[in-house]
C-alpha cells in the first residue's frame, strides 16, 4: 500500500532524539480499535506540521492535564498523523471506510472522520467558488493560501475534495444533494453545500468580482439551492433522467419570451402603473421606486433573456448586483422595501392582459426574488 | 480417505488495479490443498469479481488436514505474459476438525501479499466432512482441542489435568537456502510462510497424538514459538498442558450447539475405543485405568525424542495391553489393587511435572514454593553437508530426511533445562512446576535457552493418582485465601535463607516474608489494596566475540544479570510496600555488544504474608558530614515514596504483633550481596526466593557507584498517573467492576544508541525508554480513565548492534470508579466470593472419585519432601563453565556422527490429483448475480490478551488462531519510513486475525499474544522486512446483559456492567 500523504515526512533516519545518547528510530502504536484524537485530527486537517501541532497541543494544556512530557506528545502526534495518513485514502471514498478491514473504527467515529475531512473553510471556498476545478486553479492555491491564511496543505485537501465530489456527481443521474449524501456519506447541510459548490463550478458563476466581495459563501449556497430546486431539469421532472447540475434548457429558452415586458411599451407602462398603484402609500421610498421602475424592470428581464447563453449565466450574480441591488441601494431601499417591490412587481405581471407567460414568470421571479433578498445586505 | 475438504470461492472486492490500461483486473483464483489445485474462471474487468464457483472438493487424509493450510491464491489473468499474483490467503482448517469448534469458515478474508500487504478481500466458504476413522495406527489427532488460554477455558470443566506435553520440529529456513539468491523476495517469503504453517500444523498434530496417548482431549496453555536460527535452521517448538475437558451444558438458548451427530464426533475419542474422555465420570472408572496406561510408559523416555514411527509403537503397546486389563478393571477390586501398585504419585513418575497453566481451578493449587528458572547458553551449529547441499530446498517438505538429527539436539538441550527446573522444584520441596514457560534469545550463533516456572504443590483432585498428602488438602479447605502461601518446604531445612512467620490469615502455618511466582494471582487469594506493575531493567555491555568465547562471556555475565534484576525487583517491591510478585517474567536478550534483562511482574500485598520492612540506606564513610546528609536525604526520599505508594495502592494492613520464627538471620553482608556459584545453566532457585534480610532492616549499602545507581533507579520510576493502574497479570486485585470498554493494543519502539556508553549509562537509558513507553501508553489511553492496563507484556530484543527494540502488547480496561469508591472492597469481596462459589459449582469434579483414591496411600511424598528439602540449591545438577567448550565440541561430533542417519523416512506423496479445475470460459457467467457487497459493514471483533471479556460470557471456543506473516518492502521511504511500514503491517495483522475469527463465526479473540515481531531494516537500500507471529483463541461471547434476557439461568457477579461506551 502506498501512502500518498504529503503532510509529514517520516522518512528521516530517526524520528526524534530523546537526548544525545539515544534516538527513537521507530515508534508505533496500533490499537484493535483505532484510536483517534479529535483535536489532533483537526490540526492535521488544518495542515499543521507535526511540530506545530505539538506546539498547539502544549499551549492547549493537555500536558498538565495528563502528566505527559513534550516527548510523549510528539510521539503521540506523529503516531496519530500516521494513522490519519493511512486512513486518508479511505476517506477519499467514504463508503469504503465502512467495509474496509484494516482499521476497526466505531461508526460514530467514522462519521466524525468523514464529516471533518469534507468540512471546508468559508473563506477558502469563497476564493474558488465558481472557478473551474482544474489543475490551473490548483496551481494558484498558494496565492489563496497566502490570502486566506489557511495552510496550503489544507487548501489542497479542500480543493481536492471539491474536485472529487464534482467528478463523481458529474456522471450520476438523479438529485444532486441526495447523490452527494449517498456517495460521500455526508450530513445533510454539508451535502447541500457541496451541491452548491458543484453547481457553481459547473456553471462557472462569477463570484470573485469586487462588487460581489460582500457576499458570503452561505449567500451563494442559498442561491445555488434556489437555482437547483427551481431552474434545473430535476426540479420539474422527477424522472431522474437528467442531472440536477444543468439548468433546464427549455426554461432558459422560454425566458426569452419575457422580453415582451420591456420591449412592448404599453405593457411596460401598464406594469409600472399596476406596481405603483399597489405600492403607493406603503413605503417612504415610493418616489425612487417609481422613478427607477423601468430601469429595474429592464435589468431583471434582460438577465432572464440572456440566460440562454452560457457566458451570460456566469455573470448572473454580478448582473443581479449591478442591475438591481446597486440601484436599490443607492436609493436607500431597505430589504423590506425590496421585498415589497418585488412581490408587487411579480404579482402585477399576472394581471397584465397581453402577458401570457405566467408559468415561466413565476418560476423565474420566485428564484430572483429570494436570491435578491438573500443578497440584499451590506 | 478420512476427510473431504470443500471450498467455494464466492466473490472478491476492493481488488487492486492490475491492468494499467483499463484500470481494472481480470481476476481468477487458485485453490490449493496439498498437491491438488483447482481454478475458478477468470472474471474479466472488475475490481469486485463475482466468481460464485462450484464446490472444490479435496479428498485427503486427516493427517494432512491437520498439517496443511488451505491455500488460496488470487491472480490476474494475462493473455500474453505470465499471470500476476495479487495475493494469497492461508486458511487454517484445524478449527473445522473438532466437532466442538467451528463448523464452517465463511466470510471476507484479506488477500495478503508479502510485498504489498493487504490487497482487497475474498469471500470464501470452507467445510470439512470427516469420515469415521477406524484406523488405530493413525497419525492424526483430529479432535484434540487446543487453547492458548492458560487456564481451564471458561465454558469447560476440567475432569483431569494430565500434564506436560512438548514437541519440536526443525527445518531449514528457506531464506537461507541457496535458491534464495535467485528467487524473488516474494517467492522466498511465501516459501517461509507456507513452511511455518506446515510446521505448526505438524507440531500441533504431534502434540495432539501425545495428548491422546495420555488419555486427554485437549491442550490448555498451548505455547508455540519459533526460533529463527538463521543458517542452522528454523525450529518450531511448543509446550502445553494436556487435559480432559468436558463442555458445560449450562448454555443459554442462544448458544449454537455443535452438531454432535456428525461423524466427526468420533474423532475426538482416543484411539482405543473405550469411554470417550468427555463422558461424565459416573460412567465407571476409566480414570484409574488411564493412570495405569500412563504409568506403564517408561518414565525416562522423552516424548519428544520419539520419531514419528516409534511414536505409534509406543502409544499402541500400552493400549493393547490395556485392552485386557481394561475389562477387568471395571470392578472396584482390581481398582484397589491397581492403586496399591502405584507407590509413587503420578507426578513423580511423570518425566516433567510441569503445567503451563497460570490460573487454576479452585482447590488445585495447594502451595507455592517460589520461582524456579534455568538458562543455558548454546552454540548453534551449522550442519553443513556438501553432499546434500544441492538437492536441498527444491521441495520444502522433505525436511524429515535431512535434518532428522536436529530435533534430537534441540530436544536434548531442552531436556537438560527441564531436568534442572525439576530438580530446582524438588529443592523447594515441591513436586510440580506451574506457570511454566520456555523461551530463547538468539544472536548470530549464540542462543540462550530459558525456562521458568513456579514450584508448587498441587492437589491430586485433577490427577489420576492418590493424594500427595492429606494434610495439605485438609488445610486447603480451612483457608483458601492463604493456603497457597504456606511454605511447602521443611522449615528446618529451608533451602535458602528466609524469614518465616506464622500466616497472618490463619495463624497456623508458616509463610515466607516474600513470595515470587510466575502464575496469576489466585482468585481466592486475600490481598490488601491494589497491585501494580513492577519492572527491573538492566543493560550490560559485552565485548564482541565469536563462537565459544562469546558463549562463555555470555554465560559469565548471566548470573550477575539475574542477581541484579532480582535485587532491583526486591527493592522496587519494598518501595511499594508490597510483599509478593505474580506473573514474573524475566527476559534476557543477547546482542553482539550487550545483554538486556527485563523482569516484569505484578506486585501485590498478600494479607497472609508479613508486611515488608522499609529500605534502609547505610553509608560507608560516616565521618563526612555532607555525605551523611546526602544519605539522610535519600533515606527520607525513600521513606516518603514508600508512604506515598502505600497510599496510592491502598495498602493499609491491620496491625498485628509479629513473631519471627524459623531460620537464623544471615549476616547483613551476606543478605544483600549473596553470591552463588553460577553454572553454565544458571540456577535461580535460591536466589529468587532468597530473603533480603530481616524485616524493617533491609539495608542498601552505598559503598559503590552501583548502589547509588540502584537507588536512583528506584526513585526514577515515575508513578502511574491518576486514574491508571497497571499489571502484567490477567486482572488487577482490588478491581472488579469492569465496564465492557476494552482496548487491546501493540506498541513497538526501536531505539538507537548513539554513543559508547557505560553500564550505568545504558541502564539509565534502557530504564528511561521503558518508562517513557509506559508514559506514552498512559497518555494514549487517557480517554479510558479510570482504567487498568492488564497483561502488559514487554518484549525486548536487540535487532542489531546499538539498536534496542521494545514491543508491548496489553489491554486497557475501563472500570467503574464510583462503585469502587463507594462500596469498594465490600462489594468487591462479595462478587469475588460469588464468583468462587459459582466456579465451584461449575467445576464440580468428582469428589467421589477423589475420596476413593485419596484414602489408600497417604505415603510417598511427605517422605520425598523431607528428603528433597535437604538438598540445598547449590547442589542442583549443574555443569562447570570450564566444561562448556568440551561439551560444545562433543555436540558437534555427535552431530557429525548422526548426519547421515535418516530416521524419518516418511515421504510425502507427490502424486498429485488431476487438475480438475479448468472450466469452460463463461460457463458460470449466468451465475453472476448482481449481489452487492458494498453495503455490508464489518463485524466488530474484540481482541484481548486476557482469557475473558469483562461483562460477557464466552459461550463457545472456535479453535486456535496461530498466524505467521512476513512483510517486506523495497520502497521503505514511500511507505512512510520504518514507522509507517510497521504501523501498516501490525494493522494488517490485526485485520487478518479479526477477519479469520469473524469467518469462523466468532466475535472475539482471547488470550491473544504477539509472540514474535522480528523487524529488520536497511534504510540505505530503502528496504525493510518484518515477521510477526500471533496466536489466540477464537471465541463467541455474549454480553451478560443479553444473556439474562435469553436464559433462565440466573447470572451472577457483574450484572451491573454497563453495556454502553463500548471500546472495541
Amino acid at each position: 500500500m502506498r501512502l500518498h500523504g504529503t503532510h509529514i515526512k517520516l522518512t528521516e533516519r530517526s524520528l526524534y532524539s530523546v537526548d544525545v545518547k539515544m534516538s527513537v528510530e521507530l515508534d508505533v502504536f496500533v490499537g484493535n480499535t483505532t484510536i483517534m484524537d479529535k483535536e489532533v485530527y483537526q490540526l492535521w486537517l488544518n495542515g499543521y506540521t507535526v511540530n506545530d501541532a505539538v506546539k498547539v497541543r502544549i499551549e492547549g494544556g493537555v500536558m498538565e492535564e495528563c502528566e505527559a512530557s513534550a516527548e510523549v506528545l510528539l510521539s503521540d502526534t506523529m503516531d496519530q498523523y500516521r494513522t490519519f495518513q493511512m486512513c486518508e485514502r479511505l476517506l477519499h471514498h467514504p463508503a469504503k471506510l465502512a467495509n474496509q478491514l484494516l482499521f476497526q473504527i466505531p461508526p460514530d467515529r467514522q462519521a466524525m472522520l468523514i464529516e471533518r475531512y469534507y468540512a471546508f473553510d468559508d473563506s477558502f471556498v469563497r476564493e474558488v467558488l465558481g472557478k473551474k476545478l482544474s489543475k490551473g486553479t490548483k496551481k494558484d492555491l498558494d496565492d489563496v493560501s497566502i490570502k486566506t491564511g489557511i495552510t496550503l496543505k489544507s487548501c489542497r485537501r479542500q480543493f481536492d475534495n471539491f474536485k472529487r465530489v464534482f467528478k463523481v456527481v458529474e456522471e450520476l443521474k438523479g438529485p444532486l444533494v441526495e447523490n452527494i449524501r449517498q456517495h460521500f456519506l455526508l450530513p445533510d447541510q454539508l451535502a447541500r453545500d457541496y451541491a452548491a459548490i458543484v453547481f457553481f463550478a459547473n456553471h462557472r458563476f462569477e463570484t470573485g468580482k469586487k462588487k460581489l466581495q460582500y457576499l458570503t459563501f452561505q449567500d451563494f449556497a442559498f442561491c445555488a439551492g434556489q437555482l437547483i430546486n427551481n431552474w434545473t431539469v430535476g426540479a420539474v421532472d422527477n424522472m431522474m433522467e437528467d442531472m440536477d447540475v444543468d439548468l433546464d434548457k427549455e426554461f432558459l429558452q422560454d425566458l426569452k419570451d419575457l422580453k415582451i415586458l420591456i420591449t412592448d411599451k404599453d405593457l411596460l407602462d401598464q406594469h409600472k402603473n399596476l406596481v405603483c398603484t399597489a405600492l403607493r402609500g406603503k413605503t417612504n421610498v415610493f418616489n425612487e421606486m417609481e422613478a427607477n421602475f423601468k430601469n429595474l424592470s429592464r435589468g431583471l428581464v434582460n438577465i432572464a433573456a440572456k440566460l440562454i447563453n452560457a457566458k451570460d449565466v456566469r455573470d448572473f450574480f454580478i448582473d443581479l448586483v449591478e442591475k438591481f441591488i446597486e440601484p436599490c441601494r443607492s436609493d436607500k431601499l431597505t430589504s423590506i422595501d425590496v421585498n415589497l417591490y418585488l412581490t408587487h412587481y411579480t404579482n402585477s405581471a399576472h394581471i397584465l392582459d397581453t402577458f401570457k407567460h405566467h408559468a415561466v414568470w413565476t418560476r423565474y421571479m420566485g428564484v430572483i426574488k429570494s436570491c435578491i433578498l438573500r443578497m440584499y445586505h451590506d | 480417505m478420512p476427510g473431504r475438504l470443500k471450498a467455494k470461492i464466492v466473490a472478491g472486492r476492493h481488488l487492486p488495479v492490475m491492468d494499467r490500461a483499463s484500470d481494472l483486473t481480470d481476476a481468477f483464483v487458485e485453490v490449493k490443498f496439498g498437491n491438488t489445485t483447482f481454478k475458478t474462471d477468470v472474471y474479466p474487468k472488475s475490481l469486485n469479481p463475482q466468481w460464485n464457483s462450484e464446490w472444490f472438493k479435496f479428498e485427503v487424509d486427516d493427517e494432512d488436514l491437520q498439517d496443511e493450510p488451505l491455500q488460496i491464491t488470487v491472480l490476474d489473468h494475462d493473455t500474453y505474459s505470465a499471470n500476476d499474483a495479487i495475493g494469497k490467503v492461508y486458511i487454517d482448517i484445524d478449527p473445522l476438525l473438532c466437532s466442538e469448534a467451528a463448523t464452517v469458515i465463511s466470510g471476507w478474508l484479506p488477500i495478503y501479499d508479502t510485498i504489498h500487504g493487504i490487497r482487497g478481500e475474498i469471500n470464501v466458504l470452507v467445510k470439512v466432512d470427516l469420515f469415521n476413522d477406524l484406523n488405530r495406527f493413525r497419525q492424526s489427532s483430529c479432535g484434540v482441542k487446543f487453547f492458548c488460554t492458560t487456564s481451564i477455558p471458561r465454558c469447560y470443566r476440567a475432569i483431569m489435568v494430565h500434564g506436560f506435553v512438548e514437541e519440536l520440529v526443525v527445518n531449514e529456513d528457506p531464506e537461507y537456502q541457496w535458491i534464495d539468491r535467485i528467487r524473488t523476495p516474494r517467492a522466498s517469503n511465501e516459501a517461509r510462510q507456507r513452511l511455518i504453517f506446515l510446521m505448526s500444523g505438524e507440531l500441533q498434530r504431534k502434540i495432539g497424538l501425545k495428548v491422546l496417548e495420555m488419555g486427554g482431549n485437549a491442550v490448555v496453555g498451548y505455547l508455540q514459538c519459533f526460533d529463527l536460527e538463521g543458517e542452522s535452521g528454523l525450529v518450531v517448538r511448543a509446550i502445553g498442558t494436556a487435559c480432559t475437558l468436558e463442555k458445560m451444558s449450562t448454555f443459554p438458548a442462544t448458544a449454537t450447539h455443535p452438531n454432535n451427530s456428525s461423524p466427526s464426533k468420533d474423532m475426538k475419542e482416543p484411539g482405543f475405543g473405550e469411554e470417550a474422555p468427555g463422558v461424565p465420570l459416573s460412567s465407571g472408572p476409566p480414570t484409574p485405568l488411564r493412570a495405569q496406561t500412563f504409568s506403564s510408559f517408561s518414565p525416562s523416555k522423552s516424548y519428544s525424542r520419539q520419531s514419528s514411527s516409534s511414536d505409534t509403537e509406543l502409544s499402541l503397546t500400552p493400549k493393547t495391553g490395556m485392552g485386557s486389563g481394561g475389562s477387568a478393571g471395571k470392578e472396584a477390586g482390581p481398582l484397589k489393587a491397581l492403586l496399591k501398585q502405584q507407590t509413587q504419585s503420578a507426578l513423580e513418575q511423570r518425566e516433567y511435572p510441569f503445567f503451563t497453566l497460570t490460573i487454576f481451578p479452585p482447590g488445585f493449587l495447594l502451595h507455592v514454593g517460589g520461582v524456579v528458572s534455568a538458562r543455558s547458553v548454546k552454540l548453534l551449529d551449522r550442519i553443513h553437508n556438501p553432499a546434500l547441499g544441492n538437492t536441498r530446498s527444491y521441495k520444502l517438505l522433505d525436511w524429515n530426511s535431512f535434518t532428522a538429527d536436529e530435533p534430537e539436539t534441540r530436544d536434548a538441550w531442552w531436556e537438560e533445562i527441564r531436568q534442572e527446573i525439576k530438580s530446582h522444584a524438588k529443592a523447594l520441596g515441591c513436586h510440580a512446576v506451574v506457570g511454566y514457560s520456555e523461551s530463547t534469545s538468539i544472536c548470530e550463533e549464540v542462543c540462550i535457552l530459558s525456562a521458568s516456572g513456579t514450584a508448587a504443590i498441587l492437589s491430586s483432585r485433577f490427577m489420576q493418582d492418590g493424594p500427595l498428602d492429606t494434610e495439605h488438602r485438609f488445610e486447603e479447605v480451612v483457608s483458601p485465601g492463604c493456603g497457597f502461601c504456606h511454605i511447602p518446604y521443611d522449615e528446618l531445612n529451608i533451602p535458602f535463607p528466609a524469614q518465616l512467620t506464622y500466616c497472618y490469615c490463619c495463624r497456623r502455618y508458616k509463610v515466607p516474608d516474600v513470595l515470587f511466582t510466575t502464575i496469576d494471582l489466585p482468585t481466592e487469594a486475600n490481598v490488601t489494596g491494589k497491585g501494580c506493575l513492577i519492572q527491573a531493567r538492566l543493560c550490560r555491555t559485552k565485548k564482541k566475540a565469536q563462537g565459544e568465547g562469546n558463549a562463555m562471556a555470555i554465560s559469565n555475565l548471566l548470573p550477575f544479570l539475574e542477581y541484579e534484576l532480582h535485587t532491583q525487583l526486591m527493592n522496587k517491591l519494598k518501595l511499594r510496600g508490597m510483599n509478593a510478585l505474580f506473573g514474573l517474567r524475566i527476559q534476557i536478550s543477547v546482542g553482539e555488544t550487550m545483554l538486556l534483562g527485563l523482569a516484569s511482574a505484578t506486585g501485590v500485598y498478600l494479607t497472609a504474608l508479613p508486611s515488608p520492612g522499609g529500605i534502609q540506606i547505610a553509608g560507608k564513610t560516616p565521618s563526612d558530614i555532607t555525605y551523611e546528609q546526602h544519605i539522610s536525604n535519600m533515606q527520607k526520599k525513600i521513606n516518603d515514596t514508600i508512604t506515598k505508594n502505600k497510599e496510592q495502592y491502598e495498602i493499609n494492613p491491620p496491625e498485628v504483633v509479629e513473631e519471627i520464627i524459623g531460620s537464623p538471620i544471615p549476616e547483613p553482608r551476606q543478605r544483600s550481596r549473596l553470591f552463588r556459584s553460577h553454572s553454565e545453566s544458571s540456577d535461580e532457585v535460591s536466589e529468587i526466593d532468597l530473603s533480603h534480610g530481616k524485616k524493617d532492616a533491609f539495608v542498601l549499602e552505598i559503598d559503590d557507584t552501583d548502589a547509588v545507581e540502584d537507588i536512583h533507579a528506584l526513585l526514577t520510576d515515575s508513578p502511574t498517573p491518576a486514574g491508571f493502574y497497571s499489571c502484567n497479570t490477567e486482572i488487577m486485585p482490588g478491581i472488579q467492576n469492569w465496564t465492557s470498554a476494552i482496548q487491546m493494543f501493540t506498541s513497538v519502539r526501536v531505539f538507537r544508541l548513539n554513543a559508547n556508553l557505560t553500564n550505568q549509562g545504558l541502564n539509565k537509558i534502557f530504564s528511561d525508554l521503558c518508562e517513557n513507553l509506559l508514559k506514552s501508553l498512559y497518555f494514549k489511553l487517557r480517554s479510558m480513565v479510570p482504567c487498568c492496563l492488564c497483561h502488559l507484556n514487554f518484549t525486548v530484543a536487540i535487532p542489531e548492534d546499538e539498536l534496542i527494540q521494545v514491543a508491548v502488547t496489553a489491554v486497557a480496561m475501563s472500570f467503574d470508579k464510583e462503585q469502587t469508591l463507594e462500596n469498594g472492597k465490600r462489594s468487591g469481596e462479595k462478587t469475588l466470593i460469588k464468583a468462587i462459589t459459582e466456579n465451584d459449582e461449575q467445576l464440580q469434579f468428582n469428589l467421589e472419585l477423589n475420596a476413593e483414591t485419596s484414602s489408600p496411600n497417604p505415603l510417598g511424598s511427605p517422605k520425598g519432601l523431607s528428603e528433597v528439602g535437604s538438598h540445598p540449591s547449590a547442589r542442583a545438577p549443574s555443569v562447570d563453565y570450564s566444561s562448556f567448550a568440551d561439551r560444545c565440541s562433543s555436540w558437534i561430533e555427535q552431530l557429525k556422527l548422526k548426519a547421515h542417519t535418516i530416521r524419518r523416512g516418511s515421504v510425502k506423496t507427490t502424486s498429485s490429483m488431476e487438475k480438475a479445475s479448468p472450466l469452460p470460459e463463461g460457463r458460470s457467467r449466468s451465475l453472476r448475480s448482481n449481489r452487492s457487497y458494498s453495503g455490508s459493514s464489518v463485524a466488530v471483533v474484540k481482541m484481548t490478551p486476557l482469557s475473558f471479556i469483562p461483562g460477557a460470557k464466552i459461550i463457545k471456543y472456535l479453535g486456535i488462531i496461530n498466524m505467521f506473516f512476513i512483510r517486506e518492502t523495497s520502497s521503505l521511504r514511500e511507505e512512510g519510513g520504518v514507522s509507517g511500514f510497521l504501523h501498516t503491517f501490525i494493522a494488517e495483522v490485526f485485520a487478518m486475525v479479526r477477519a479469520h475469527v469473524a469467518a469462523l463465526g466468532g466475535n472475539a479473540v482471547v488470550s491473544y499474544s504477539m509472540k514474535e515481531c522480528v523487524f529488520m531494516e536497511n534504510p540505505n537500500k530503502n528496504q525493510a522486512q518484518c515477521l510477526i507471529n500471533v496466536s489466540g483463541d477464537a471465541v463467541i461471547f455474549v454480553r451478560e446483559s443479553e444473556l439474562e434476557l435469553t436464559s433462565v439461568q440466573p447470572q451472577s457477579a457483574t450484572t451491573q456492567t454497563s453495556n454502553g461506551g463500548e471500546g472495541t
